[in-house]
């Protein structure tokens, strides 16, 4: 990891900690806008981090945004900051000036849509800036705001470059989920061993036996696969933009989504039924992860889109498909 | 825990395109049961052309019969060879371990005297490790060596030794010195560079579940070593022999020793569609591709003087997952009737030979305990 990355990384984790953390999980449930920790992310200028320099941004690359990600899911996600930071990027990248707030993107299911001070609906290869017209509240499984919204006024209108291409929208989300996954299940995963050494039955810690140590150590290399998928995936991103990466993103959300499935059910079953309880932390996050599967396209529609294109190609073209994409990204 | 994805070498591409064509030429005749062997299959004259082509040895000095070549260089030179399903058994564990280990920790003598013969694809080296009670708890391990003047006398048994009936030496983890009281059982061990045509030792290949003879029981019986035949340090051994798991674990032969049941699988498919069949091989190919990097992060760790020990077992015991799963995977998307005959016969072999994925190199529930420790837990 670079010192950049590392630094900002740490930022974000601390921003994001003290805003409050699982008792701020809770509350955005319950329906309240996280303002004070928006207002911190925005004042270290993270909605414009994947905006270019050039045009008044932080000029971040995704792989340095994937790593961000990855630490607000550790958080839960408790602001739609991803989701801005890929907005941003699309309206720059359309030549449309960002503007301050929260950002929607589409108009199903848009993520704190309800709290977004503006909307941004892809069409084609083309962007519009919209008011938000009228909210219909929605939730996931993880009690985010998941909210239906009208287009209102159009303020602006541009066209994505081919880098970015017609499916931006659905590749960014897709990266995003996946890298949030990826942290949610580094989160359980530590809360999992904590407890696993803390609590004793027949005089023992459970992290003492071996059917427990098993578990969580398959779980550690599952967990372990998504973050490697998704720097492979915000790497190939970073070589040949979003358009072009969307093999690596495909394969970062089939095994973001199989691994939450799998990391879920593996600390549930550590934590016994202390986890299963509203008290306990644990749902806050096994609650996400098991949303975030269905957003950016589940695991079926990724591997359907992969396997088609393996069929396609041929078994011998297989292998110099998979190893071509090397060279791709040090081009 | 950490992963760092390495950039491709220079001449990435090209060195495939020389492996490809290699491999279609030297491939025309493996039949489907030499494929699904991949890294299990023994064919001396394959390991000499491989040697030829300077695709062994890569890394080592040119002075020892080496081509000076990076880590992910030769980490492209496995891949080609897996994704082919190559017989590279004959020079595989001398190219992955025993040669290493003699670079780092051989005399001079025994640098000059062996690893040019492996860079050539000529010594085939087989791993004296496991024995009739030490399995998992290697450490149990009862052969010993004593000294006599002038060398040192082997005996003892070691077992479940693959390829020991057609290897040409053996390295072999011995007692040299009773464990301390109430101390380490690793302490007291060391390892021997042990040429199997001396007189004392027997070998008796040990048929597997498939017919094939692959491992073996290796008898030593008042075995005289010379001196110059200990392998590192006297009393050393547990921290040499443990030394190059990362590099035994974290390998494309942890993920990729059923592939080309994939690929011959996609090839049935595209004949005879399948309901459904893209959503298993796309989910296949997106662990392919993670297992890959994955193992690639763990090279360039290694590549940069690193010692990603946790990091590989994490490799080994997902990969053997994967490459466990891969051919019942492909035979729930075909009925064998639908199945080309190649396919069918592949499949067969991998059923046979897939048990033994998560048992060689340190079984899963040894690796998964490695894993557990690391974690802050036991």
């Amino acid at each position: 990891m670079s010192e950049l990355r590392s630094i900002l990384v740490e930022q974000v984790d601390r921003l994001v900690a003290d805003g409050g953390g699982v008792a701020l999980l809770r509350r955005v449930e319950a329906g309240e806008w996280p303002a004070a920790l928006w207002a911190g992310l925005e004042e270290q200028g993270l909605n414009l981090a994947l905006v270019r320099e050039d045009a008044g941004g932080v000029g971040l690359s995704w792989g340095d945004a994937a790593a961000l990600w990855q630490v607000l899911g550790r958080h839960g996600a408790p602001a739609p900051i991803a989701e801005t930071m890929l907005a941003a990027a699309l309206l720059s990248a359309a030549g449309i000036e960002v503007p301050e707030g929260p950002l929607g993107i589409g108009l199903e299911g848009v993520p704190f849509g309800r709290h977004a001070a503006r909307l941004v609906v892809l069409k084609g290869g083309s962007v519009a800036l919209h008011a938000p017209g009228r909210c219909t509240p929605a939730e996931n499984l993880g009690r985010e705001p998941r909210d239906a919204m009208a287009a209102g006024e159009r303020i602006a209108r541009g066209e994505l470059p081919n880098a970015l291409g017609p499916r931006a929208a659905l590749l960014g989300m897709a990266l995003i989920r996946a890298a949030l996954i990826a942290g949610a299940l580094e989160r359980i995963l530590d809360l999992a061993v904590d407890w696993a050494n803390t609590r004793k039955q027949f005089d023992r810690a459970i992290g003492k036996f071996q059917a427990v140590q098993q578990q969580l150590a398959a779980m550690a290399g599952e967990v372990a696969a998504v973050s490697v998928a998704v720097s492979q995936a915000a790497r190939a991103v970073d070589a040949c933009g979003l358009a072009a990466a969307g093999f690596e993103i495909g394969c970062a959300k089939v095994v973001a989504g199989e691994a939450a499935t799998m990391g879920a059910a593996t600390v549930h079953q550590i934590f016994a039924a202390i986890g299963i309880t509203e008290d306990h932390e644990l749902h806050h996050f096994t609650r996400r992860l098991w949303a975030w599967r269905e957003e950016g396209g589940t695991e079926r529609f990724w591997a359907a889109e992969i396997g088609r294109a393996a069929l396609a190609r041929g078994g011998a073209n297989l292998w110099p498909d998979i190893t071509a994409r090397d060279a791709d990204r040090a081009r | 825990m950490r992963f760092d994805l390495p950039d491709a070498p220079p001449r990435a591409a090209e060195l495939r395109r020389e492996l490809r064509a290699f491999l279609a030429r030297a491939g025309r005749d493996w039949t489907p049961e030499t494929r699904a062997r991949s890294w299990m299959g023994f064919d001396r004259d394959f390991s000499r052309a491989v040697g030829a082509r300077g695709w062994i040895g890569m890394m080592w000095p040119a002075t020892y019969g080496g081509h000076e070549k990076s880590g992910l260089e030769r980490i492209i030179v496995l891949e080609e060879m897996l994704a082919e399903g190559a017989p590279v058994g004959a020079h595989w564990i001398g190219d992955r371990q025993s040669g290493p280990l003699i670079l780092r920790l051989g005399t001079e003598e025994q640098r000059r005297r062996i690893l040019p013969g492996i860079a050539r694809g000529e010594l085939a080296f087989c791993i004296g490790l496991s024995e009739p009670e030490a399995g998992s708890d290697l450490a149990n391990l009862r052969t010993r060596c004593e000294r006599v003047p002038n060398g040192w006398k082997l005996n003892g048994r070691k077992i479940w030794t693959t390829f020991a009936h057609k290897s040409d030496y053996m390295i072999a983890l011995v007692r040299t010195s009773p464990a301390p009281e109430g101390g380490s059982r690793h302490a007291g061990l060391s390892q021997f560079l042990v040429d199997l045509r001396l007189s004392g030792i027997s070998i008796r290949p040990i048929r597997d579940l498939a017919g094939e003879d692959s491992f073996n029981e290796v008898t030593f019986d008042d075995v005289l070593l010379r001196e110059d035949d200990l392998l590192g340090e006297e009393g050393a051994g547990w921290a040499q022999a443990t030394s190059e798991l990362a590099f035994e674990r974290s390998g494309p032969d942890r993920y990729l020793s059923s592939y080309p049941a994939l690929a011959a699988g996609i090839d049935a498919l595209a004949a005879t569609p399948t309901p459904g069949a893209e959503v298993t091989i796309g989910r296949m190919v997106a662990r392919l591709n993670a297992l890959r990097g994955m193992s690639l992060s763990v090279g360039g760790m290694l590549e940069r003087g690193e010692a990603p020990a946790v990091e590989a077992a994490l490799v080994k015991d997902a990969g053997n997952v994967f490459e466990q799963a891969l051919p019942e995977q492909v035979r729930n998307l075909l009925d064998p009737a639908d199945s080309p005959e190649g396919l069918r016969r592949m499949l067969a072999g991998l059923a046979q030979l897939a048990p033994t994925f998560s048992l060689r190199g340190g079984t899963r529930e040894i690796l998964r305990g490695i894993i557990a420790r690391d974690m802050g837990l036991r």
